[in-house]
Protein backbone atom coordinates (compact mmCIF):
# COMPACT_ATOMS: atom_id res chain seq x y z
CA UNK A 1 0.00 0.00 0.00
CA UNK A 2 1.61 3.23 -1.00
CA UNK A 3 0.95 6.60 0.56
CA UNK A 4 -1.58 7.60 -2.05
CA UNK A 5 -3.66 4.52 -1.39
CA UNK A 6 -3.54 5.08 2.36
CA UNK A 7 -4.71 8.67 1.95
CA UNK A 8 -7.46 7.56 -0.40
CA UNK A 9 -8.67 4.97 2.05
CA UNK A 10 -8.61 7.39 4.95
CA UNK A 11 -10.47 9.93 2.86
CA UNK A 12 -13.17 7.41 2.03
CA UNK A 13 -13.44 6.31 5.63
CA UNK A 14 -13.68 9.72 7.27
CA UNK A 15 -14.69 12.16 4.56
CA UNK A 16 -17.22 10.35 2.43
CA UNK A 17 -19.27 13.33 1.26
CA UNK A 18 -22.19 11.17 0.20
CA UNK A 19 -22.52 9.61 3.63
CA UNK A 20 -22.14 13.02 5.23
CA UNK A 21 -24.76 14.48 2.95
CA UNK A 22 -27.21 11.87 4.18
CA UNK A 23 -26.44 12.37 7.83
CA UNK A 24 -26.46 16.16 8.09
CA UNK A 25 -30.18 16.78 7.44
CA UNK A 26 -31.02 14.15 10.07
CA UNK A 27 -28.66 15.84 12.51
CA UNK A 28 -30.47 19.14 12.09
CA UNK A 29 -33.97 17.66 12.11
CA UNK A 30 -33.62 15.09 14.91
CA UNK A 31 -30.17 14.85 16.50
CA UNK A 32 -29.42 18.46 17.35
CA UNK A 33 -32.83 19.24 18.91
CA UNK A 34 -32.64 16.06 20.98
CA UNK A 35 -29.10 16.72 22.19
CA UNK A 36 -30.10 20.26 23.12
CA UNK A 37 -33.21 19.07 24.96
CA UNK A 38 -31.10 16.64 27.00
CA UNK A 39 -28.29 19.09 27.76
CA UNK A 40 -30.36 22.20 28.43
CA UNK A 41 -33.00 20.49 30.57
CA UNK A 42 -30.37 18.67 32.65
CA UNK A 43 -28.36 21.88 32.89
CA UNK A 44 -31.31 23.79 34.31
CA UNK A 45 -32.41 21.05 36.71
CA UNK A 46 -28.79 20.37 37.68
CA UNK A 47 -28.25 24.07 38.46
CA UNK A 48 -31.28 24.19 40.75
CA UNK A 49 -30.27 20.99 42.54
CA UNK A 50 -26.67 22.19 42.63
CA UNK A 51 -27.70 25.44 44.33
CA UNK A 52 -29.68 23.45 46.88
CA UNK A 53 -26.65 21.21 47.52
CA UNK A 54 -24.38 24.25 47.84
CA UNK A 55 -26.65 25.89 50.39
CA UNK A 56 -26.95 22.61 52.30
CA UNK A 57 -23.18 22.24 52.15
CA UNK A 58 -22.61 25.56 53.92
CA UNK A 59 -25.60 25.26 56.23
CA UNK A 60 -25.20 25.37 59.99
CA UNK A 61 -27.23 22.18 60.19
CA UNK A 62 -24.81 19.22 60.32
CA UNK A 63 -27.37 16.78 58.88
CA UNK A 64 -27.88 18.97 55.80
CA UNK A 65 -24.11 19.30 55.39
CA UNK A 66 -23.66 15.55 55.71
CA UNK A 67 -26.37 14.77 53.13
CA UNK A 68 -24.81 17.21 50.66
CA UNK A 69 -21.36 15.73 51.25
CA UNK A 70 -22.44 12.10 50.73
CA UNK A 71 -24.51 12.98 47.66
CA UNK A 72 -21.64 14.86 46.08
CA UNK A 73 -19.10 12.14 46.79
CA UNK A 74 -21.34 9.43 45.32
CA UNK A 75 -22.42 11.16 42.13
CA UNK A 76 -19.01 12.66 41.39
CA UNK A 77 -17.38 9.32 41.99
CA UNK A 78 -19.42 7.19 39.58
CA UNK A 79 -18.80 6.89 35.84
CA UNK A 80 -21.48 8.74 33.89
CA UNK A 81 -22.35 5.70 31.79
CA UNK A 82 -22.97 3.60 34.89
CA UNK A 83 -25.26 6.20 36.48
CA UNK A 84 -27.26 6.55 33.26
CA UNK A 85 -27.61 2.80 32.86
CA UNK A 86 -28.58 2.11 36.44
CA UNK A 87 -31.09 4.95 36.68
CA UNK A 88 -32.43 4.43 33.15
CA UNK A 89 -32.83 0.66 33.35
CA UNK A 90 -33.77 0.63 37.02
CA UNK A 91 -36.42 3.33 37.07
CA UNK A 92 -37.44 3.27 33.39
CA UNK A 93 -39.87 0.34 33.78
CA UNK A 94 -41.53 2.03 36.77
CA UNK A 95 -42.09 5.19 34.74
CA UNK A 96 -43.39 3.12 31.84
CA UNK A 97 -45.77 1.32 34.16
CA UNK A 98 -47.02 4.55 35.71
CA UNK A 99 -47.25 6.78 32.64
CA UNK A 100 -47.22 4.42 29.69
CA UNK A 101 -44.33 6.39 28.22
CA UNK A 102 -41.48 4.34 26.83
CA UNK A 103 -39.22 7.31 26.25
CA UNK A 104 -35.85 6.94 27.98
CA UNK A 105 -35.55 10.73 28.10
CA UNK A 106 -37.04 11.40 31.53
CA UNK A 107 -34.65 8.96 33.18
CA UNK A 108 -31.71 10.09 31.06
CA UNK A 109 -32.42 13.69 32.04
CA UNK A 110 -32.78 12.62 35.66
CA UNK A 111 -29.42 10.84 35.58
CA UNK A 112 -27.62 13.72 33.83
CA UNK A 113 -29.22 16.25 36.21
CA UNK A 114 -28.28 14.27 39.31
CA UNK A 115 -24.69 13.93 38.12
CA UNK A 116 -24.23 17.52 37.04
CA UNK A 117 -25.86 18.71 40.29
CA UNK A 118 -22.97 17.17 42.21
CA UNK A 119 -20.41 19.13 40.19
CA UNK A 120 -22.47 22.31 39.96
CA UNK A 121 -23.10 22.15 43.71
CA UNK A 122 -19.36 22.19 44.37
CA UNK A 123 -18.92 25.05 41.90
CA UNK A 124 -21.63 27.14 43.58
CA UNK A 125 -20.37 26.29 47.05
CA UNK A 126 -16.84 27.45 46.28
CA UNK A 127 -18.26 30.64 44.74
CA UNK A 128 -20.48 31.42 47.70
CA UNK A 129 -17.69 30.67 50.18
CA UNK A 130 -15.32 32.98 48.32
CA UNK A 131 -17.57 35.98 49.01
CA UNK A 132 -16.09 38.13 51.78
CA UNK A 133 -17.67 37.50 55.19
CA UNK A 134 -18.18 41.25 55.56
CA UNK A 135 -20.88 41.12 52.88
CA UNK A 136 -23.10 38.86 54.96
CA UNK A 137 -22.33 40.88 58.08
CA UNK A 138 -23.17 44.20 56.39
CA UNK A 139 -26.42 42.84 55.00
CA UNK A 140 -27.44 41.43 58.36
CA UNK A 141 -26.48 44.72 60.04
CA UNK A 142 -29.03 46.46 57.81
CA UNK A 143 -31.70 44.21 59.27
CA UNK A 144 -31.96 41.41 56.70
CA UNK A 145 -32.37 37.82 57.92
CA UNK A 146 -29.92 35.08 56.97
CA UNK A 147 -31.85 33.74 53.96
CA UNK A 148 -32.64 37.18 52.53
CA UNK A 149 -28.98 38.18 52.95
CA UNK A 150 -27.83 35.08 51.11
CA UNK A 151 -30.42 35.51 48.35
CA UNK A 152 -29.94 39.22 47.74
CA UNK A 153 -26.25 39.76 48.37
CA UNK A 154 -24.04 36.70 48.93
CA UNK A 155 -25.32 34.15 46.39
CA UNK A 156 -25.53 36.57 43.43
CA UNK A 157 -21.89 37.54 43.99
CA UNK A 158 -20.86 33.93 44.41
CA UNK A 159 -22.56 32.85 41.18
CA UNK A 160 -20.93 35.66 39.25
CA UNK A 161 -17.50 34.48 40.26
CA UNK A 162 -18.03 30.92 39.13
CA UNK A 163 -19.85 31.54 35.84
CA UNK A 164 -16.84 30.35 33.82
CA UNK A 165 -16.71 27.06 35.73
CA UNK A 166 -20.46 26.71 35.33
CA UNK A 167 -20.25 27.10 31.55
CA UNK A 168 -17.54 24.41 31.52
CA UNK A 169 -20.01 22.14 33.28
CA UNK A 170 -22.61 22.85 30.58
CA UNK A 171 -20.04 21.88 27.95
CA UNK A 172 -19.49 18.60 29.80
CA UNK A 173 -23.25 18.02 29.81
CA UNK A 174 -23.51 18.47 26.06
CA UNK A 175 -20.88 15.80 25.62
CA UNK A 176 -22.23 13.43 28.26
CA UNK A 177 -25.72 13.60 26.77
CA UNK A 178 -24.33 11.28 24.07
CA UNK A 179 -24.28 8.46 26.62
CA UNK A 180 -28.06 8.25 26.54
CA UNK A 181 -27.61 5.83 23.61
CA UNK A 182 -26.99 3.04 26.13
CA UNK A 183 -30.69 3.12 27.05
CA UNK A 184 -31.81 2.32 23.49
CA UNK A 185 -33.46 5.03 21.42
CA UNK A 186 -36.33 5.04 18.91
CA UNK A 187 -35.63 6.70 15.56
CA UNK A 188 -37.21 9.97 16.68
CA UNK A 189 -35.32 9.93 20.00
CA UNK A 190 -31.84 9.72 18.51
CA UNK A 191 -29.46 12.50 19.41
CA UNK A 192 -26.35 13.63 17.55
CA UNK A 193 -24.13 10.73 18.58
CA UNK A 194 -26.69 7.96 17.97
CA UNK A 195 -27.46 9.27 14.49
CA UNK A 196 -23.77 9.23 13.66
CA UNK A 197 -23.47 5.74 15.12
CA UNK A 198 -26.48 4.34 13.22
CA UNK A 199 -25.43 5.64 9.86
CA UNK A 200 -21.85 4.62 10.45
CA UNK A 201 -22.88 1.01 11.08
CA UNK A 202 -25.27 0.98 8.11
CA UNK A 203 -22.69 2.30 5.68
CA UNK A 204 -19.59 0.76 7.23
CA UNK A 205 -18.06 4.20 6.94
CA UNK A 206 -16.91 6.50 9.74
CA UNK A 207 -17.89 9.80 8.07
CA UNK A 208 -21.16 10.03 10.05
CA UNK A 209 -19.07 10.02 13.24
CA UNK A 210 -17.00 12.86 11.84
CA UNK A 211 -20.21 14.74 11.12
CA UNK A 212 -21.42 14.09 14.67
CA UNK A 213 -18.10 15.32 16.00
CA UNK A 214 -18.45 18.51 14.00
CA UNK A 215 -21.89 19.08 15.44
CA UNK A 216 -20.55 18.74 18.97
CA UNK A 217 -17.73 21.14 18.20
CA UNK A 218 -20.16 23.67 16.76
CA UNK A 219 -21.99 23.59 20.09
CA UNK A 220 -19.01 23.45 22.43
CA UNK A 221 -16.35 25.66 20.84
CA UNK A 222 -18.45 28.85 20.95
CA UNK A 223 -19.20 28.06 24.60
CA UNK A 224 -15.48 27.59 25.30
CA UNK A 225 -14.75 30.98 23.80
CA UNK A 226 -17.68 32.47 25.67
CA UNK A 227 -16.13 31.13 28.91
CA UNK A 228 -12.80 32.74 28.10
CA UNK A 229 -14.46 36.02 27.25
CA UNK A 230 -16.57 35.87 30.40
CA UNK A 231 -13.57 35.01 32.53
CA UNK A 232 -11.61 37.93 31.12
CA UNK A 233 -14.55 40.28 31.56
CA UNK A 234 -15.11 39.21 35.16
CA UNK A 235 -11.44 39.68 35.95
CA UNK A 236 -10.91 43.05 34.33
CA UNK A 237 -14.42 44.48 34.56
CA UNK A 238 -16.62 46.00 31.91
CA UNK A 239 -14.66 47.78 29.20
CA UNK A 240 -14.62 51.55 29.76
CA UNK A 241 -16.90 53.44 27.45
CA UNK A 242 -14.57 55.33 25.16
CA UNK A 243 -15.39 59.00 25.15
CA UNK A 244 -14.98 60.38 21.65
CA UNK A 245 -11.73 62.23 21.56
CA UNK A 246 -12.81 65.79 20.81
CA UNK A 247 -9.37 67.04 19.87
CA UNK A 248 -8.74 64.18 17.49
CA UNK A 249 -12.13 64.72 15.88
CA UNK A 250 -11.32 68.35 15.17
CA UNK A 251 -7.97 67.47 13.69
CA UNK A 252 -9.62 64.79 11.56
CA UNK A 253 -12.17 67.19 10.15
CA UNK A 254 -9.50 69.78 9.51
CA UNK A 255 -7.38 67.24 7.70
CA UNK A 256 -10.28 66.27 5.48
CA UNK A 257 -11.29 69.83 4.62
CA UNK B 1 -32.71 70.26 68.26
CA UNK B 2 -31.91 66.90 66.78
CA UNK B 3 -32.16 66.10 63.09
CA UNK B 4 -32.51 62.44 63.96
CA UNK B 5 -34.97 60.29 65.87
CA UNK B 6 -32.15 59.23 68.16
CA UNK B 7 -32.42 56.82 71.05
CA UNK B 8 -30.52 56.08 74.25
CA UNK B 9 -28.45 52.91 74.25
CA UNK B 10 -27.36 51.01 77.33
CA UNK B 11 -25.32 47.84 77.63
CA UNK B 12 -25.25 46.17 81.03
CA UNK B 13 -22.75 43.61 82.24
CA UNK B 14 -22.12 42.09 78.79
CA UNK B 15 -20.22 38.80 78.77
CA UNK B 16 -19.07 36.82 75.77
CA UNK B 17 -16.59 33.99 75.21
CA UNK B 18 -15.26 32.42 72.05
CA UNK B 19 -14.39 28.98 73.31
CA UNK B 20 -12.06 29.44 76.27
CA UNK B 21 -11.34 33.03 75.24
CA UNK B 22 -13.37 35.35 77.49
CA UNK B 23 -13.62 38.31 75.08
CA UNK B 24 -16.05 40.55 76.96
CA UNK B 25 -15.97 40.38 80.74
CA UNK B 26 -18.84 42.41 82.07
CA UNK B 27 -19.00 45.52 79.91
CA UNK B 28 -21.22 48.47 80.85
CA UNK B 29 -21.78 51.28 78.39
CA UNK B 30 -24.36 54.04 78.46
CA UNK B 31 -24.86 56.39 75.51
CA UNK B 32 -27.37 59.14 76.15
CA UNK B 33 -29.70 60.12 73.32
CA UNK B 34 -28.04 62.50 70.86
CA UNK B 35 -24.53 62.01 72.22
CA UNK B 36 -21.42 60.37 70.84
CA UNK B 37 -19.45 57.79 72.80
CA UNK B 38 -16.07 56.79 71.52
CA UNK B 39 -14.53 53.49 72.49
CA UNK B 40 -10.76 53.31 72.41
CA UNK B 41 -8.25 50.66 73.35
CA UNK B 42 -5.60 48.37 71.95
CA UNK B 43 -6.30 45.85 69.18
CA UNK B 44 -7.99 42.74 70.51
CA UNK B 45 -9.47 44.52 73.50
CA UNK B 46 -13.00 43.57 72.41
CA UNK B 47 -14.17 46.96 71.07
CA UNK B 48 -15.44 45.71 67.72
CA UNK B 49 -16.96 42.62 69.30
CA UNK B 50 -18.83 44.87 71.74
CA UNK B 51 -20.46 46.71 68.82
CA UNK B 52 -21.52 43.39 67.26
CA UNK B 53 -23.01 42.24 70.52
CA UNK B 54 -24.92 45.48 70.99
CA UNK B 55 -26.72 45.03 67.64
CA UNK B 56 -26.86 41.26 68.19
CA UNK B 57 -24.81 40.23 65.20
CA UNK B 58 -23.33 38.13 68.00
CA UNK B 59 -25.58 37.16 70.90
CA UNK B 60 -24.20 37.97 74.35
CA UNK B 61 -23.93 35.15 76.86
CA UNK B 62 -24.97 37.30 79.74
CA UNK B 63 -26.06 40.88 80.31
CA UNK B 64 -28.69 43.14 78.84
CA UNK B 65 -29.00 45.66 76.03
CA UNK B 66 -31.53 48.46 76.31
CA UNK B 67 -32.77 50.92 73.76
CA UNK B 68 -34.61 53.86 75.33
CA UNK B 69 -34.69 51.98 78.61
CA UNK B 70 -36.33 48.83 77.25
CA UNK B 71 -34.49 45.53 76.90
CA UNK B 72 -34.15 44.43 73.28
CA UNK B 73 -32.81 40.92 73.87
CA UNK B 74 -36.24 39.36 73.43
CA UNK B 75 -36.97 41.31 70.21
CA UNK B 76 -36.40 39.92 66.75
CA UNK B 77 -32.69 40.70 66.17
CA UNK B 78 -33.35 41.61 62.51
CA UNK B 79 -35.75 44.31 63.67
CA UNK B 80 -33.29 45.58 66.26
CA UNK B 81 -30.62 45.93 63.57
CA UNK B 82 -32.95 48.05 61.45
CA UNK B 83 -32.88 50.57 64.32
CA UNK B 84 -29.08 50.59 64.60
CA UNK B 85 -26.96 51.63 61.63
CA UNK B 86 -23.49 50.17 61.33
CA UNK B 87 -20.44 51.31 59.39
CA UNK B 88 -17.50 48.94 58.92
CA UNK B 89 -13.76 49.32 58.58
CA UNK B 90 -13.82 47.63 55.15
CA UNK B 91 -16.94 49.56 53.98
CA UNK B 92 -18.61 46.29 52.86
CA UNK B 93 -20.54 47.90 50.03
CA UNK B 94 -22.27 45.46 47.69
CA UNK B 95 -19.96 45.35 44.66
CA UNK B 96 -22.60 43.92 42.29
CA UNK B 97 -24.95 46.83 42.88
CA UNK B 98 -24.70 50.51 41.99
CA UNK B 99 -24.14 53.12 44.65
CA UNK B 100 -27.84 54.10 44.60
CA UNK B 101 -28.90 50.44 44.80
CA UNK B 102 -26.60 49.93 47.78
CA UNK B 103 -28.49 52.66 49.59
CA UNK B 104 -31.99 51.74 48.39
CA UNK B 105 -31.82 47.94 48.85
CA UNK B 106 -32.98 47.89 52.47
CA UNK B 107 -35.57 50.60 51.82
CA UNK B 108 -37.14 48.49 49.10
CA UNK B 109 -36.86 45.06 50.63
CA UNK B 110 -37.30 45.86 54.32
CA UNK B 111 -39.39 49.03 54.29
CA UNK B 112 -41.36 47.92 51.23
CA UNK B 113 -40.81 51.21 49.42
CA UNK B 114 -41.61 51.24 45.69
CA UNK B 115 -38.52 51.32 43.48
CA UNK B 116 -38.71 54.95 42.35
CA UNK B 117 -39.50 56.23 45.85
CA UNK B 118 -36.58 54.24 47.28
CA UNK B 119 -34.27 55.64 44.63
CA UNK B 120 -35.42 59.16 45.38
CA UNK B 121 -34.72 58.58 49.07
CA UNK B 122 -31.34 57.04 48.24
CA UNK B 123 -30.42 60.07 46.14
CA UNK B 124 -31.38 62.36 49.00
CA UNK B 125 -29.12 60.41 51.37
CA UNK B 126 -26.29 60.43 48.83
CA UNK B 127 -26.72 64.16 48.47
CA UNK B 128 -26.15 64.53 52.22
CA UNK B 129 -22.79 62.77 51.93
CA UNK B 130 -21.93 64.69 48.76
CA UNK B 131 -22.06 61.76 46.36
CA UNK B 132 -25.34 62.12 44.50
CA UNK B 133 -23.40 62.45 41.25
CA UNK B 134 -21.96 58.96 41.77
CA UNK B 135 -25.37 57.30 42.16
CA UNK B 136 -25.09 55.08 39.10
CA UNK B 137 -21.51 53.87 39.31
CA UNK B 138 -20.34 50.70 41.04
CA UNK B 139 -18.52 50.98 44.37
CA UNK B 140 -15.27 49.70 42.81
CA UNK B 141 -15.04 52.96 40.86
CA UNK B 142 -15.01 55.07 44.03
CA UNK B 143 -12.14 56.00 46.33
CA UNK B 144 -12.09 54.45 49.80
CA UNK B 145 -13.31 57.67 51.34
CA UNK B 146 -16.20 57.88 48.91
CA UNK B 147 -17.08 54.23 49.53
CA UNK B 148 -17.19 54.85 53.25
CA UNK B 149 -19.45 57.88 52.76
CA UNK B 150 -21.77 55.70 50.68
CA UNK B 151 -21.73 53.11 53.47
CA UNK B 152 -22.73 55.86 55.91
CA UNK B 153 -25.54 56.96 53.57
CA UNK B 154 -26.68 53.33 53.31
CA UNK B 155 -26.92 53.06 57.09
CA UNK B 156 -28.60 56.47 57.48
CA UNK B 157 -31.24 55.65 54.86
CA UNK B 158 -32.88 53.30 57.36
CA UNK B 159 -33.35 56.28 59.74
CA UNK B 160 -31.55 54.52 62.58
CA UNK B 161 -31.86 55.59 66.19
CA UNK B 162 -28.20 54.81 66.86
CA UNK B 163 -25.15 54.62 64.60
CA UNK B 164 -22.16 52.31 65.17
CA UNK B 165 -18.81 53.05 63.57
CA UNK B 166 -16.30 50.21 63.66
CA UNK B 167 -12.89 51.78 62.95
CA UNK B 168 -14.51 53.53 60.01
CA UNK B 169 -11.35 55.35 58.95
CA UNK B 170 -8.71 52.70 59.65
CA UNK B 171 -8.67 51.30 56.11
CA UNK B 172 -8.47 54.71 54.44
CA UNK B 173 -5.46 56.44 52.96
CA UNK B 174 -4.49 59.32 55.26
CA UNK B 175 -5.69 62.02 52.86
CA UNK B 176 -9.17 60.47 52.72
CA UNK B 177 -9.68 60.22 56.47
CA UNK B 178 -10.61 63.87 56.91
CA UNK B 179 -13.72 63.77 54.71
CA UNK B 180 -15.17 60.78 56.55
CA UNK B 181 -14.37 62.26 59.97
CA UNK B 182 -15.99 65.54 58.92
CA UNK B 183 -19.15 63.66 57.98
CA UNK B 184 -19.14 61.79 61.29
CA UNK B 185 -18.67 65.10 63.11
CA UNK B 186 -21.67 66.55 61.28
CA UNK B 187 -23.78 63.59 62.35
CA UNK B 188 -22.65 63.94 65.95
CA UNK B 189 -23.41 67.67 65.95
CA UNK B 190 -26.77 66.93 64.30
CA UNK B 191 -27.80 64.93 67.36
CA UNK B 192 -27.28 61.36 66.21
CA UNK B 193 -26.60 58.86 68.98
CA UNK B 194 -23.27 57.31 68.01
CA UNK B 195 -20.89 54.66 69.30
CA UNK B 196 -17.54 55.14 67.60
CA UNK B 197 -14.82 52.53 67.91
CA UNK B 198 -11.78 54.41 66.74
CA UNK B 199 -8.04 54.89 66.66
CA UNK B 200 -8.56 58.56 65.77
CA UNK B 201 -7.69 60.17 69.10
CA UNK B 202 -8.42 63.64 67.68
CA UNK B 203 -12.00 62.67 66.93
CA UNK B 204 -12.37 60.93 70.26
CA UNK B 205 -11.10 63.94 72.13
CA UNK B 206 -12.74 66.77 70.20
CA UNK B 207 -16.05 65.38 68.99
CA UNK B 208 -17.24 62.73 71.39
CA UNK B 209 -19.17 63.46 74.57
CA UNK B 210 -17.79 60.50 76.42
CA UNK B 211 -14.81 58.20 76.03
CA UNK B 212 -14.57 54.58 77.12
CA UNK B 213 -11.18 52.87 77.32
CA UNK B 214 -11.32 49.09 76.97
CA UNK B 215 -8.54 46.59 77.49
CA UNK B 216 -8.68 42.79 77.58
CA UNK B 217 -12.47 42.65 77.59
CA UNK B 218 -13.14 45.10 80.41
CA UNK B 219 -13.89 48.81 80.62
CA UNK B 220 -10.84 50.24 82.33
CA UNK B 221 -11.90 53.88 82.41
CA UNK B 222 -14.85 55.87 81.18
CA UNK B 223 -15.64 59.56 81.38
CA UNK B 224 -15.44 62.86 79.56
CA UNK B 225 -12.72 63.34 76.91
CA UNK B 226 -10.93 65.92 79.09
CA UNK B 227 -10.89 63.57 82.01
CA UNK B 228 -9.49 60.60 80.09
CA UNK B 229 -7.05 62.43 77.88
CA UNK B 230 -5.69 64.92 80.40
CA UNK B 231 -5.96 63.03 83.68
CA UNK B 232 -5.88 59.29 82.99
CA UNK B 233 -6.18 57.51 86.30
CA UNK B 234 -4.93 54.04 85.44
CA UNK B 235 -1.50 52.93 84.30
CA UNK B 236 -3.09 50.94 81.48
CA UNK B 237 -4.71 54.06 79.96
CA UNK B 238 -1.56 56.12 80.56
CA UNK B 239 0.45 53.47 78.76
CA UNK B 240 -2.03 53.25 75.89
CA UNK B 241 -2.13 57.03 75.42
CA UNK B 242 1.64 57.32 75.45
CA UNK B 243 1.74 54.62 72.76
CA UNK B 244 -0.80 56.24 70.43
CA UNK B 245 -0.34 59.99 70.96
Amino acid sequence: MDLQEILKQLGETFLDWKAMGEVIPKMFAVGLPNTLVLAVTSGIIGSFLGMLLALMGISRNPVARWIARVYTDVFRGLPAVLTILVIGLGFGPIIRHMTGSTSPYPMAIAALSLMSAAYIGEIFRSGIQSVDKGQLEATRALGFGYSASMRLVVVPQGIRRVLPALVNQFIALIKESSLVFVLGLLASEREVFQIGKDLASQSGNLSPYVAAGLFYLVMTIPLTHFVNWLDHRLRSGRPEKKEPDEAAAVVGKGAQA
Amino acid sequence: MSEFASGTLTAKDIHLSFGSNHVLRGIDLHVEKGTTASVIGPSGSGKSTLLRVMNRLIEPERGDILLDGRSVLKDNPDELRRRIGMVFQQFNLFPHKTVAENVSLALRKLRGMPKDKAREEALAQLDLVGLKHKADVRPANLSGGQQQRVAIARALAMKPEVMFFDEATSALDPELVKGVLALMTDLAKGGMTMVVVTHEMGFSRNVSDSVTFMDAGVVVETGSPEQLFTEPRTDRLKGFLSDVL
